[in-house]
């Protein structure tokens, strides 16, 4: 008894001690460690987030009330800004959806299966793990928002991670550097997957390609959907760095385009789903058809033609014939050729490809116009005939 | 500097209340977990050891200064994803070795405070490699320099939180 007196605090040291690496040991000897700490977890969650999520909806609440209401510095510049944005995406979504109805058609044509997202919940990031060897994120949505785990994390830069556990307000987001993540990832022009991992310093690398192929620091890095949590083609980030790794493999060393030191707010992807491409409803298309589409023809004659004759501009669908100094190139047919039934591209009425107001045809036929209108100015208007969903004539 | 060897008798042995044992900790773990995302070289302090440091030098009590250190150390591995009791190995060890050593050394000073939190920042660390390498698997790489600026780091944020912690305890 004595003994056990003069001993007792190092016993003890030796019974907790002893009791923890036996707990230890039995989370490792189980792959799913946290069914078997939950209640600790909870307990823990529980005592440490209400007062994270207090603190974030203060200085959310309080960011709010000064850029909205004092901190209004530039915002008509931002606006205007914003506007000249808008406009140029205006024009660059024409082109895009020509481009994706045809990857459609093809996708079609092959049976291909695509996911894409339907549906994602907004969460705001209110802690850390707080360790420098636990990468993760406490986000303010739960099982009663729906959230449920494995569901992928986003922002609007780049992928972020996984959902890990779930809480009844609130789930913890296992990031892509962690070093127990991986994520399938496929290089954006070589074509070359591999499997994204975190480092224990931070970083985030590819894995598994092999050192005899090429991949040019700059590249970009999308998701290959192999890891069926992430929707293939979803940007991770960009080649920084490659080196030869052990094993006969590169190391690709990747920076991630989301800032995954400073995330405020996140998306959690609720929903995917997979669909295949729906074939063309228009039916077997003629090559000719297509052929026509490619090539230019001419916007129809709009309402307000007569009156822009009348002001000396040009109405589109016609030709200005010296456009000096302007890119504008005419391409428009002939409006005789557009006129005769016979001629493909006449058939096909190309759609306004400018949200600009110039060259809106918006009949399905194209009415001969007066031949040449002498332009003052060279005029923006020419447009540039994009292959668009035709819209077929009416037999005259 | 000032670390002296001192008799049992002639150290103080102070206490805290229910309230500061409980919300003190707590504060330190919460800490820790919301200011790296604000401020993310906060990643390189461990507050919550810290804390234990100054519990058990305080406390002068090896049981104390053990349970102390096991059960802030679990709260901090529940927030991560990792498997309990990593930091609660660590922070048991390192409270029983702070407590021990409070009792043979007069760690009143913030010279003795510094070097103590140096001590037992590498200790911990240690103690936490090991643990992670050997029986988690953790993939880790060890670098002393990194180890030593953090500890320097730790200890000069450690004699800040020695004083806040000196307000708050009583004499026994």
């Amino acid at each position: 008894m004595d003994v056990l007196g003069r001993y007792r605090n190092l016993i003890v040291l030796v019974g907790v001690l002893f009791a923890q690496v036996l707990g230890l040991a039995v989370q490792v000897k189980r792959t799913t460690d946290s069914e078997s700490t939950r209640l600790i977890r909870i307990w823990a969650v529980g005592a440490v987030t209400p007062l994270e999520k207090v603190l974030a909806w203060a200085q959310t609440s309080t960011g709010n009330v000064w850029h909205s209401y004092f901190y209004l510095r530039g915002v008509r510049a931002e606006n205007r800004s914003l506007k000249q944005q808008i406009e140029r995406m205006s024009l660059e979504q024409v082109r895009m959806s020509q481009d994706a109805d045809q990857a459609r058609r093809l996708q079609a044509l092959l049976g291909f299966k695509e996911q894409f997202i339907s549906r994602t919940m907004a969460a705001q990031v209110i802690g850390s793990s707080g360790s420098e060897l636990s990468r993760s994120v406490y986000i303010d949505k739960g099982y009663n928002d729906g959230i449920k785990r494995d569901m992928a994390v986003i922002t609007a830069d780049g992928i972020v991670g996984k959902v890990l556990n779930v809480y009844r307000s609130t789930s913890q987001v296992l990031l892509i550097n962690d070093q127990t993540s991986g994520v399938g990832a496929l290089l954006d022009k070589t074509r070359l997957q591999g499997i994204l991992r975190g480092t224990p310093s931070g970083e985030v690398v590819i894995e598994k390609v092999m050192s005899d192929e090429t991949v040019p620091p700059g590249e970009l890095v999308l998701t290959s959907g192999g890891d069926g949590i992430f929707p293939k083609g979803l940007l991770v980030g960009k080649v920084t760095k490659v080196s030869l790794g052990s094993d006969l493999f590169l190391n690709i060393r990747v920076r991630p385009a989301a800032d995954l030191s400073r995330l405020e707010e996140v998306l959690v992807v609720t929903k995917i789903d997979e669909r295949q491409a729906e074939p063309d409803q228009t039916g077997a298309a003629r090559a000719v058809d297509i052929l026509a589409e490619r090539l230019p023809s001419v916007p129809s004659k709009p309402e307000n033609a007569e009156k822009g004759a009348a002001s000396g501009t040009v109405a589109p669908g016609t030709v200005a014939p010296t456009t000096t100094g302007s890119d504008a190139k005419p391409k428009a047919a002939p409006p005789e050729a557009s006129a005769s039934s016979g001629a493909p591209a006449a058939r096909k009425t190309a759609m306004p490809a400018s949200s600009s107001g110039t060259g809106s045809g918006t009949g399905a036929t194209a009415t001969p116009a007066p031949a040449v209108k002498v332009s003052p100015k060279p005029v923006k208007a020419a447009v540039e005939p994009k292959p668009q969903p035709a819209i077929e004539d009416s037999p005259q | 500097m000032a670390i002296t060897y001192t008799s049992g008798e002639q150290v103080e042995v102070y206490r805290f209340s229910i309230p500061a044992t409980v919300l003190i900790p707590l504060g330190a773990v919460f800490l820790q977990a919301w200011l790296p995302l604000r401020f993310p070289f906060f990643t390189i302090f461990d507050l919550p050891l810290l804390v234990v440091i100054g519990f058990a030098t305080a406390r002068r009590s090896p049981l104390a200064g053990l349970l102390t250190g096991g059960l802030i150390g679990i709260l901090q591995d529940a927030l991560t994803h990792q498997p309990i009791g990593l930091y609660g190995i660590s922070k048991t060890v390192v409270g029983f070795g702070a407590s021990s050593l409070g009792i043979k050394l007069d760690v009143e000073h913030a010279g003795a405070r510094f070097l103590l939190t140096i001590f037992f920042y590498v200790v911990h660390e240690v103690v936490y490699f090991m643990i992670a390498r050997g029986l988690v698997g953790l993939r880790m790489a060890w670098s002393w320099p990194h180890e030593f600026l953090s500890g320097v780091a730790n200890a000069l944020l450690g004699v800040l939180v020695f004083m806040l912690l000196d307000r708050v305890k009583q004499r026994t």
